[in-house]
C-alpha cells in the first residue's frame, strides 16, 4: 500500500490533497509528495521489502500509488556491479556501478514513468504526454501502450530519425514541433494548461519524480542495507539527484540503515552546466544556458530542480563537476573497455567526473562509491562512431587473417590503434 | 480571459528598469507577482499574467525584446 498522504509546497510549505497539481496556488512553488512517516516507521521492515517483486514496485510503500494497479513493464532492480577493473584504473577500492542501462526501454526514465503512468490512470486520465529528445519519449510511449492509454510525444522537428524509432514503435502520436527548444517548452506548458492530459513532467511531476527514489532504495538494499559514502549522479533537471538523496535519507529516517551521511556529487557536460556553474560561484542562483553538448539527455538549460540540487550539494558536502565532450567520449570508452558496459553519453559524463574526482583526491581510495549510469549507449552511437578502431578486413583464408593480425599488433605497439584508455593491470592514476 | 504562469529572468542591465510596470501599462495584461528574488546585479520574478491570450503573447514578446528571459514556471519541459 502507499503511505503518501498529501502534496506539500517546497517553498511555502502549504499542503494540498493528492491531486494532479504541480505548483502551489499561492507562491507557484513546486509541490512534492508527503508521506505518513510515522506509520511507515511502524510498518516497513527490511523483511517486508525483501518479499516484494524484483522491480521498482518492491518499494511501493514509499511511492505515491499502489502496486496492485501498477502499469509495470519491469522497470528497476537493475544490477549494482562491483567494478574492480575501473576501480583499479581510478585508484578506488570500493567502486560500484548502478547499471540502469538494462531497464525495459534502456534508461532510468522507466522508473519515473511507471509511477507517472500508474498515477495518471488512477486519476482517470486517458492520455499520457511528454516532450522529449529520446529516453523519456521511449518510456512514455512504452508505458502508455502497456497501460492502454493514448500517448502524445512532442519532439523537436530536427530530431534524428534514429531517435524517433525507439518511441514510434509503441504507436504513440508523435508531434514534431518547428522552432527552438525554448519554443517547444513554451508550447508544451500552454498545451498542458489547456488539455486534460497527464503531462508526465508538468501536472503529474510530483508523482513522476518520486520514481527516482527507487535507485537509492535498491543501492542501499544491494549493498546489504548500507548507504554509500559517495554517489556520483548525472545532473539534468536536478530531480534525479535530489530524489536519490531523499531516498537515502528516508532509509535512515525509517531505521532501515544506521548511517546515511552520503556525499552527493553531480556531473554535467561543460556545454550545459548551469547547476555546476552556480555551485562553482557558491551561489544558489541558476543562470539558464543554451545547451551545446553531445550529452543530449543532460541538455536542460533551465533546470527545474537546479536550486534544490544545489542545496543537496551543499548539505551533503559533495562536488559539482563539468566535463568536456572529449572527456565524455573517453568516459564511455573507459567504462566499456574496463567493465563491459556500453553507456550513453550521460554515462560518459559520470565516468569522466568520477575520474576527475579520483585524480583530484576528492574521493578517498577506500570510500564506498556508487556511480549511476542512467542510459544505454546504443541510443547515442554517433558520439563514439568515429572514435573506435575499425574492423580488420581480410580474405577468407588463414594467411590473410594472420597478416592482418600482425599489422594490427604492429599498429598497437606503435600506439596508433591502442585501446586508449585502459588495459588490465594498468593503473591510470597520475 | 486566459492566465499564464511565467518566470522572468533579468540581466544586470535591466534590474533598474520597471519592465513589469510597463508590461501592465502598455498591454491589457494584469501582472500578479507570486515569488521573486532580486539583487543589485540579477533577479528573477515568478508571476501570473491574465488577459486575452493574444494580448498576453504580445506582451511576452515585448518583454523578450527588452532582453528579459521568459520561461514556463516548471523550468525546461523538454527532456532527454
Amino acid at each position: 500500500m502507499s503511505y503518501a498522504s498529501h502534496l506539500r509546497c517546497r517553498e511555502c510549505g502549504r499542503q494540498y490533497p493528492l491531486e494532479p497539481l504541480h505548483v502551489c496556488e499561492f507562491c507557484f512553488g513546486p509541490l512534492e509528495i508527503g508521506y505518513d512517516y510515522r506509520a511507515l516507521a511502524r510498518d516497513l521492515t527490511r523483511g517486508r521489502i525483501e518479499k516484494g517483486p524484483l522491480t521498482v514496485w518492491r518499494y511501493s510503500d514509499l511511492l505515491p500509488c499502489d502496486r496492485e494497479q501498477a502499469v509495470d513493464i519491469g522497470a528497476g532492480f537493475t544490477p549494482l556491479l562491483p567494478c574492480r577493473n575501473l576501480g583499479e584504473a581510478l585508484g578506488l577500492r570500493q567502486l560500484y556501478i548502478k547499471n540502469d542501462c538494462v531497464n525495459p526501454t534502456w534508461s532510468f526514465k522507466d522508473r519515473v514513468v511507471t509511477v507517472a503512468c500508474t498515477k495518471a490512470r488512477e486519476f482517470g486520465f486517458d492520455t499520457l504526454a511528454c516532450a522529449s529528445t529520446g529516453n523519456l519519449a521511449n518510456s512514455v510511449a512504452a508505458h502508455a501502450a502497456r497501460g492502454g492509454m493514448q500517448a502524445l510525444v512532442f519532439i523537436p522537428s530536427d530530431l534524428e530519425q534514429g531517435k524517433v524509432v525507439g518511441a514510434a514503435i509503441y504507436g504513440p502520436t508523435l508531434v514534431a514541433v518547428d522552432g527552438s527548444y525554448d519554443d517547444v517548452n513554451r508550447l508544451c506548458s500552454e498545451l498542458a494548461d489547456k488539455y486534460p492530459w497527464a503531462f508526465v513532467n508538468i501536472n503529474v511531476r510530483p508523482y513522476y519524480a518520486e520514481g527516482s527514489k527507487t535507485l537509492a532504495y535498491e543501492v542501499v538494499e544491494q549493498l546489504g542495507w548500507r548507504a554509500p559514502e559517495h554517489c556520483i549522479v548525472p545532473l539534468a533537471s536536478g530531480s534525479l539527484f535530489t530524489k536519490i538523496w531523499k531516498g537515502i535519507k528516508e532509509m535512515a529516517w525509517l531505521g532501515l540503515v544506521d548511517w546515511a551521511h552520503t556525499r552527493m556529487s553531480g556531473a554535467q557536460p561543460q556545454g550545459c552546466s548551469p547547476i555546476v556553474e552556480a555551485w562553482e560561484r557558491q551561489s544558489f542562483d541558476i543562470r539558464p544556458v543554451r545547451p551545446n553538448t553531445i550529452a543530449k539527455s543532460l541538455a536542460i538549460g533551465n533546470p527545474a530542480d537546479g536550486y534544490y540540487a544545489l542545496k543537496v550539494l551543499e548539505h551533503s558536502g559533495g562536488f559539482g563537476v563539468a566535463v568536456t565532450d572529449e572527456e565524455v567520449v573517453d568516459g564511455m570508452k573507459l567504462l566499456a573497455e574496463a567493465e563491459g558496459i556500453f553507456a550513453e553519453t550521460a554515462g560518459g559524463v559520470v565516468i569522466a567526473a568520477l575520474r576527475r574526482l579520483a585524480l583530484d583526491g576528492r574521493i578517498g581510495p577506500d570510500e564506498l562509491v556508487v556511480a549511476f549510469i542512467t542510459g544505454a549507449g546504443l541510443k547515442t552511437q554517433e558520439a563514439v562512431l568515429d572514435k573506435l578502431v575499425p574492423p580488420l578486413h581480410i580474405e577468407p583464408h588463414v594467411a590473410s587473417f594472420e597478416e592482418a593480425m600482425a599489422r594490427r599488433q604492429e599498429a598497437v605497439a606503435a600506439g596508433a590503434e591502442a585501446r586508449s584508455t585502459w588495459r588490465p593491470g594498468q593503473n591510470q592514476q597520475r | 480571459m486566459a492566465k499564464q504562469r511565467v518566470k522572468f529572468t533579468f540581466p544586470t542591465e535591466l534590474i533598474r528598469d520597471p519592465v513589469i510596470w510597463r508590461l501592465g501599462k502598455e498591454f491589457e495584461v494584469v501582472t500578479n507577482i507570486r515569488r521573486a528574488d532580486v539583487t543589485e546585479d540579477r533577479g528573477w520574478v515568478v508571476l501570473e499574467l491574465e488577459g486575452e491570450l493574444e494580448e498576453i503573447e504580445r506582451g511576452i514578446q515585448w518583454v523578450v525584446e527588452q532582453g528579459v528571459r521568459v520561461d514556463p514556471v516548471p523550468g525546461d519541459i523538454l527532456e532527454g
